[in-house]
C-alpha cells in the first residue's frame, strides 16, 4: 500500500525529464541517407545473394578466359563435337571449339552489351526526362511527342530493321537497342521530375535565387536517383533478353563474335543431339536476369521501402 | 464520353502521320535494296540504275515519302522485291499472327488477373511466394530459349509419349506451322487441328506476359487491399468476397488496361522470335526475311501495320480507362 | 490490466439527459487486449480496455497519437488486419462477438453496430457513383429492398444529412464532392440500417475547422434519427464537451480516468487528465494565464517498461509510479474512475493544471520554481495532433525559444523525437492513434 504524500508533491523528489530517458526509449543512432538505404538493402537476403551471383558471373565471364586452358575461337579437329567431360566441361561444337571457352566469351560479350546499353539508355532517358519534367511546356510536350512516337513502333521490330543495317560490332548493337528503348525510361523519370518538382524545398531553393541547373543537379537528381536506379537495372536485364533475340533471328552479334543468343541460334538444330550446347547458354541468361531482376527488386525496396513489397 | 473518343481518335491521326514518317526514315536508313545488285559483278551499272529509278531511289527523300504515302493511303503497299504486290501477303498471314497473340494474351490475362489477385490477398503466404517467384522467373526467360524447350520436351517427347501411350498415330501436339498442310476433315477437326498448333507457341507467349502482368497486378491489387474504401466496404457489412470483388478487383483491374494496352507493342517482339521457332508463315517470318533482303516496300507496309495496332490498342486503353475510372473522364 | 468492473461503478448516462432508462447495456467490452507482432517484437496496442455503452448514450474516447483508442473500436467490428491478436469480450446485445467468422460478423456491422471514419477522402470508393455505395448499404441487410427503393432511400438520407439537391448528387460520384460533404455520405452510409451503437473515429480530424462543427452537427442528427449509441473517439476535449455524456480517456493502450463528461472536465483525477485539460487554451481566462504543456513524448509499445506508462512525463512521479502500474480504482463516488496512485490526493485538494505542470516559460533546472507559473517562454512545444496523411511527422523541437502551438485545444502531439517516432510509427502496423 503506498501511503499517500503530502499535498506539496508538487515539489516531486524526482525531476521531471525533459524528453524521456534512454531507459524507457529506443536509441537511435542517427544515420544519413545511404547508409539507411544500403542497410535496407543489405537486410534482403535474396537481393544480396542475386547481386553476389551476378558479381560473380560476371567475374568468371572476364577473368574465367584468361585461365581457361582452351581459347575462345581455336578449333580442334581432334575433339569433334564431343560430350562433356572433365576435358571439355561444356562439350565441344562442330570444329572442335571449346564449349566452356564459347560459353565464356558469349556471357562476356552478352554482360559487356548489356551493361554499355544501360549506361546509354539511362543517361538518355534521365537526360530527356529531366528537362521534360522539370521545364514542363513546349519541351515537354515536344519531347513526349517524340517519345510516344517512338514508342508506337515494336521494339524487336525496329531493333531487327535497323540492326540489319548496322554492322559495327557488339559496339553497334548496344547502340541500337539503346537508341530503342530509352523511350519508355524517360517518360518514367519525367514523372518523377514532375511530382519532385513541387516540393516545397524546390520552391525554397528558387526563393533562395538558385538557378535551374544547381536545383536539377543538387536537387532534383538525387532524389530521384532511387528510380534512375532501379528503372536501370531493369534495362539491363531487357537488354540482356533483347540482344539474346536479336542474335538468335541473326541480326544481332555477328561471327567471328558470338553472344549467348547466338551460341543458342547456333545449337537450335542440335537439341536433342547436342542438347548442352542449346541449354547451357539458355540457363545462363536466365540466372543472369534473375539475379538482376532480384538485385533491381532489392534496390526498389531499399529506396522506397513505404511501397507494396513485392517479396520474391 | 463520346466527346472523349471523338477527340482521341482526331488526336490519332496526327500520330499516325508522324508515325509513317519516323518509319520511313528509319527503314530508308536501315539499308540499301540495291546492294545485292551492286555486288553482283555480273549486273550492268544500267540495269541497276533502272532498277534504282524503278524504286524511286534516285528522288529526294521527303519525294520519295510522298508518293509512298500516297499510295499507301489509296490502299496501294507497292510490291516487294520479287515483284508481288506486298498488301495480301500482309494480310493474309495478319490473321494467323493474330489468332496467336489473341489467344495467348486472353490466357495470360486471365492467369495474372487470378494470380495476382490471390498472391495479394494471400500476401506472404506459400501461395504468394510461389506466384511473385514464378512470375520473376518466367520473365528472366527469353521467349525464344522457351519455345523451343517447349518444342522439344512437350511437342516432341510428351507427344511420343502420348502416343505410345494411347498407341494411336494421332498428334494432339504441334510444333511446326500453324495448321497441317493439305488438311482434310470437318469443321471440328480443323478446329481441333489449328488448336493443336496453337497450343505450344501460345504458352510460350502466355508464360512471359503472364508473369509481367501477375507481378503488375499483384502490386496493384495489394494497394487496393490497404485503402480506406476497403475498409468501409466492409464496415457496411459486406462479407469478404463481395468487398473483393466489387470494391477490390473492379478497382485494381484499371491500372491493368494501360499495362495490357502497351504490350501490344511488347508482344510483337514475342512473336516474331515464337513464329520463328515453331515455323509459323506469319507477319514474323515475313518481317525477317524483309529485314534481311532489305526489303523496303514490305519493311514499311509491315511496320504501318504493326504502328495502327499499336495506336489503336492504346485508343482502346484509353477509352476502356476513362470508362472504368470516373475520375479521369473530365479530360 | 483493469478488474473486472461491477455494474455500478460502470457509470450510465449523465444526469440530466433524456435517454432510455434501459439498463442494459447495448455494448460491453471488457478487458480487450489487442497485440501485434512485428519484426521487433509485440506492440501491446490496446491492455485491458473495458467500457459499457448503454443505448442511446454518448461515450467519448479520449487519447493522442498511439493511445489505442482506435485500435479499440476497430476490434469491436473486427476490422483488423489477420495478424492482430484480440482477446478479452466483446459483447453487443448479450452476444459474443470476438471469434465470429466474417460470415456472421458481416451482418453486425452495418446494422448493429456503423462506423465512421476518419478521412472523407480515401473512404468512399472512387468509381461507384454516391447513390450507389449508399444503396448497397441498404441492400446487403436487406434483399427484400428492389434497386429502385433502395435509391430513394439513399436518396433520402442523404437529404438527412443535409446535402443539398439530393436527387441530383445521388447520380456524383465521389471525387465530385467537398470532404465535408464526402464525410456527410459516410454518416448517412452509417444510419442507413438504424444501427444501435455508431463508432464515430476522429470524424472530423481531416476535415477544416469551419466545416468540424456541420460534422458534429451531421452526427447529432444521426444520432436523433437512429436513437444509436455513439462511440466518439477523438483527441478534441472541445468536440467531447459538446456532445459526450461520458468520457473514457485512454493513454498507452489503457483507460486511465473514466467518468462523466463533469466529472473529467472540472474534478480530473489523473495528473495526464490535468494535462490535457491544462493545455487547453479557454477563452474565460483571459490572457494572463499561461498553458501548462506536458512535455515528452508517449511510450513506446513495444517494450513498456513495469509501472505507470506515463511517470516519466508526470510531474508527481515517485518511485512507486515506477515500479506499479496503477489499477483504475473509483474516487468520488463510484462513477469516476482513475488509474493514479495518487488519484485520492487529488481528489483531497482538488488540485488544477497550474499547480501540477509547469508553465509555458519557466526554467525546469529548479525544481523548486517547477511549482508556480512564471514569466518567459519555454518548450516543448505541444503541436496538434494532426497524423497527416502523407505520413510527414511535425516537428515539436525542445528549443528554448519555442511557442506553444495549442490554439485549438487538441492534445499534445508527441513532438519530433525521431528516437520515438521511427520504432512505433514503423513497427506498429494498426494505424497509430
Amino acid at each position: 500500500m503506498v501511503t499517500p504524500p503530502d499535498v506539496s508533491l508538487v515539489t516531486p523528489e524526482l525531476p521531471v525529464s525533459v524528453g524521456t530517458g534512454p531507459e524507457r526509449e529506443f536509441t537511435v543512432k542517427a544515420r544519413t541517407q545511404t547508409q539507411l538505404i544500403v542497410r535496407r538493402f543489405f537486410a534482403h537476403k535474396l537481393a544480396v545473394g542475386s547481386l553476389v551471383v551476378f558479381v560473380l558471373i560476371l567475374v568468371v565471364s572476364l577473368l574465367g578466359q584468361r585461365f581457361w586452358k582452351y581459347k575462345y575461337g581455336v578449333v580442334n579437329p581432334d575433339a569433334l563435337s564431343e560430350a562433356p567431360s572433365w576435358e571439355h566441361p561444356l562439350g565441344t561444337g562442330d570444329l572442335g571449339e571449346d564449349g566452356l571457352a564459347q560459353m565464356l566469351r558469349g556471357a562476356q560479350r552478352s554482360i559487356q552489351i548489356a551493361l554499355l546499353v544501360m549506361v546509354l539508355q539511362t543517361a538518355m532517358a534521365t537526360l530527356v526526362g529531366a528537362m521534360s519534367g522539370y521545364f514542363r511546356g513546349w519541351v515537354d510536350s515536344g519531347l513526349m511527342r517524340l517519345v510516344d512516337l517512338l514508342l508506337t513502333l515494336p521494339a524487336l521490330a525496329l531493333l531487327i530493321v535497323l540492326a540489319s543495317r548496322f554492322n559495327a560490332g557488339w559496339v553497334g548493337v548496344a547502340f541500337v537497342i539503346a537508341f530503342v528503348g530509352w523511350a519508355a525510361d524517360s517518360r518514367v523519370v519525367r514523372g518523377v521530375f514532375l511530382s519532385l518538382r513541387e516540393k516545397e524545398y524546390i520552391e525554397a531553393a528558387r526563393a533562395l535565387g538558385a538557378k535551374d541547373r544547381r536545383i536539377i543537379v543538387r536537387h532534383l537528381l538525387p532524389n530521384s536517383l532511387g528510380v534512375i536506379i532501379v528503372n536501370a537495372t531493369l534495362a539491363l536485364a531487357i537488354a540482356i533478353l533483347f540482344e539474346a533475340a536479336l542474335s538468335y533471328l541473326g541480326f544481332g552479334v555477328q561471327a567471328p563474335e558470338t553472344s549467348l543468343g547466338k551460341l543458342i541460334a547456333d545449337a537450335q538444330g542440335a537439341v536433342d543431339t547436342r542438347p548442352w550446347l542449346f541449354y547451357f547458354p539458355g540457363l545462363v541468361i536466365i540466372m543472369i536476369v534473375l539475379t538482376v531482376n532480384f538485385i533491381g527488386d532489392g534496390l526498389r525496396d531499399a529506396f522506397d521501402p513505404t511501397q507494396t513489397r513485392v517479396r520474391a | 464520353m463520346i466527346v472523349f473518343i471523338v477527340r482521341r481518335l482526331l488526336i490519332s491521326v496526327p500520330v499516325l502521320i508522324a508515325s509513317a514518317m519516323l518509319v520511313f526514315l528509319m527503314v530508308s536508313a536501315a539499308g540499301d535494296p540495291l546492294a545485292p545488285l551492286r555486288a553482283n559483278p555480273n549486273i550492268s551499272q544500267d540495269a541497276i540504275d533502272a532498277r534504282r529509278h524503278d524504286l524511286n531511289l534516285d528522288k529526294p527523300l521527303p519525294q520519295r515519302f510522298g508518293i509512298w504515302a500516297a499510295n499507301f493511303v489509296k490502299g496501294d503497299f507497292g510490291n516487294d522485291l520479287a515483284g508481288r504486290p506486298v498488301k495480301p501477303q500482309l494480310f493474309s498471314r495478319l490473321g494467323m499472327t493474330v489468332r496467336l497473340v489473341l489467344v495467348s494474351q486472353i490466357l495470360a490475362l486471365v492467369l495474372a488477373v487470378v494470380a495476382g489477385v490471390f498472391a495479394a490477398v494471400r500476401q506472404y503466404s506459400i501461395g504468394d511466394y510461389i506466384v511473385t517467384f514464378t512470375g520473376f522467373l518466367f520473365i528472366s526467360i527469353p521467349v525464344f530459349w522457351f519455345a523451343a524447350v517447349l518444342k522439344e520436351w512437350v511437342g516432341i517427347r510428351l507427344n511420343n509419349g502420348l502416343d505410345s501411350l494411347f498407341h494411336t498415330d494421332r498428334r494432339f501436339v504441334f510444333t511446326i506451322g500453324d495448321k497441317t498442310p493439305d488438311f482434310s476433315g470437318n469443321a471440328w477437326d480443323r478446329i481441333s487441328d489449328y488448336a493443336g498448333h496453337l497450343v505450344l507457341p501460345t504458352l510460350a507467349l502466355a508464360a512471359v506476359t503472364y508473369a509481367a502482368w501477375s507481378r503488375f497486378q499483384r502490386a496493384s491489387m495489394l494497394e487496393v487491399l490497404n485503402s480506406d474504401y476497403m475498409r468501409l466496404a466492409q464496415a457496411k457489412g459486406l462479407p469478404r468476397r463481395r468487398v473483393l470483388v466489387r470494391h477490390g478487383l473492379r478497382t485494381a483491374l484499371i491500372p491493368l488496361t494501360t499495362v495490357v494496352a502497351i504490350n501490344v507493342g511488347l508482344i510483337i517482339g514475342g512473336v516474331v522470335v515464337t513464329e520463328s521457332v515453331f515455323g509459323w508463315h506469319g507477319m514474323g517470318e515475313m518481317l525477317v526475311q524483309a529485314a534481311t533482303t532489305r526489303d523496303v516496300n514490305v519493311m514499311l507496309g509491315w511496320l504501318m501495320l504493326s504502328a495502327v495496332a499499336v495506336i489503336l490498342a492504346n485508343l482502346v486503353a484509353d477509352i476502356l480507362y476513362a470508362y472504368l475510372d470516373p475520375r479521369i473522364r473530365r479530360t | 490490466m483493469a478488474p473486472e468492473m461491477p455494474a455500478e461503478m460502470l457509470g450510465g448516462p449523465a444526469p440530466g439527459a433524456t435517454r432510455k432508462a434501459d439498463p442494459s447495456a447495448v455494448l460491453e467490452v471488457a478487458d480487450l487486449t489487442v497485440d501485434f507482432p512485428t519484426e521487433d517484437g509485440v506492440v501491446h496496442a490496446v491492455r485491458g480496455v473495458s467500457y459499457r455503452l448503454r443505448p442511446g448514450e454518448v461515450l467519448g474516447i479520449v487519447g493522442e497519437s498511439g493511445s489505442g483508442k482506435s485500435v479499440t473500436s476497430l476490434a469491436v467490428l473486427g476490422l483488423l488486419p489477420k495478424s492482430a491478436k484480440v482477446s478479452g469480450s466483446v459483447r453487443f446485445r448479450g452476444v459474443e462477438m470476438l471469434g465470429l467468422g466474417d460470415k456472421e460478423m458481416s451482418r453486425v456491422r452495418g446494422k448493429g453496430i456503423s462506423m465512421i471514419f476518419q478521412d472523407p477522402m480515401t473512404s468512399l470508393n472512387p468509381v461507384y457513383r454516391i447513390g450507389h455505395q449508399l444503396a448497397e448499404a441498404v441492400q446487403i441487410h436487406d434483399k427484400s429492398v428492389n434497386d429502385k427503393a433502395a435509391w430513394d432511400r439513399a436518396v433520402e438520407l442523404l437529404t438527412l444529412v443535409g446535402i443539398p439537391n439530393a436527387p441530383d448528387r445521388a447520380s456524383n460520384y465521389p471525387h465530385e464532392f467537398s470532404g465535408g460533404m464526402r464525410q456527410r455520405v459516410v454518416i448517412a452510409i452509417a444510419m442507413a440500417n438504424q444501427p444501435d451503437v455508431i463508432i464515430a473515429d476522429e470524424p472530423t480530424t481531416a476535415l477544416d475547422v469551419t466545416v468540424q462543427a456541420q460534422i458534429l452537427e451531421t452526427i447529432k442528427t444521426a444520432q436523433h434519427e437512429t436513437e444509436a449509441a455513439i462511440i466518439l473517439i477523438t483527441h478534441d476535449l472541445g468536440v467531447v464537451a459538446g456532445m459526450a455524456d461520458r468520457v473514457l480517456v485512454m493513454y498507452a493502450g489503457r483507460p486511465v480516468e473514466v467518468g462523466s463528461v463533469d466529472e473529467i472536465y472540472y474534478r480530473p483525477r489523473m495528473p495526464y487528465t490535468i494535462g490535457l485539460l491544462g493545455s487547453l487554451p479557454r477563452l474565460e481566462i483571459g490572457q494572463r494565464q499561461r498553458l501548462t504543456p506536458i512535455l515528452g513524448s508517449p511510450p513506446s509499445l513495444l517494450n513498456l517498461p513495469p509501472g505507470c506508462p506515463f511517470s516519466p512525463r508526470c510531474p508527481m512521479r515517485q518511485p512507486v509510479c515506477d515500479d506499479i502500474e496503477p489499477d483504475l480504482i473509483a474516487v468520488d463516488g463510484l462513477v469516476h474512475m482513475s488509474a493514479c496512485h495518487f488519484a485520492r490526493d487529488l481528489a483531497a485538494k482538488d488540485v488544477s493544471a497550474e499547480e501540477v505542470f509547469v508553465a509555458t516559460g519557466t526554467e525546469l533546472e529548479d525544481p523548486a520554481a517547477q511549482v508556480i507559473a512564471a514569466g518567459g517562454l519555454l518548450g516543448t512545444l505541444t503541436v496538434p495532433d494532426d497524423s497527416p496523411p502523407d505520413g510527414a511527422v511535425d516537428t515539436g523541437s525542445a528549443s528554448a525559444d519555442g511557442t506553444a502551438d495549442t490554439l485549438t485545444g487538441q492534445l499534445p502531439h508527441p513532438a519530433g523525437d525521431p528516437s520515438t517516432e521511427t520504432p512505433t510509427a514503423k513497427s506498429n502496423p494498426a494505424e497509430t492513434r
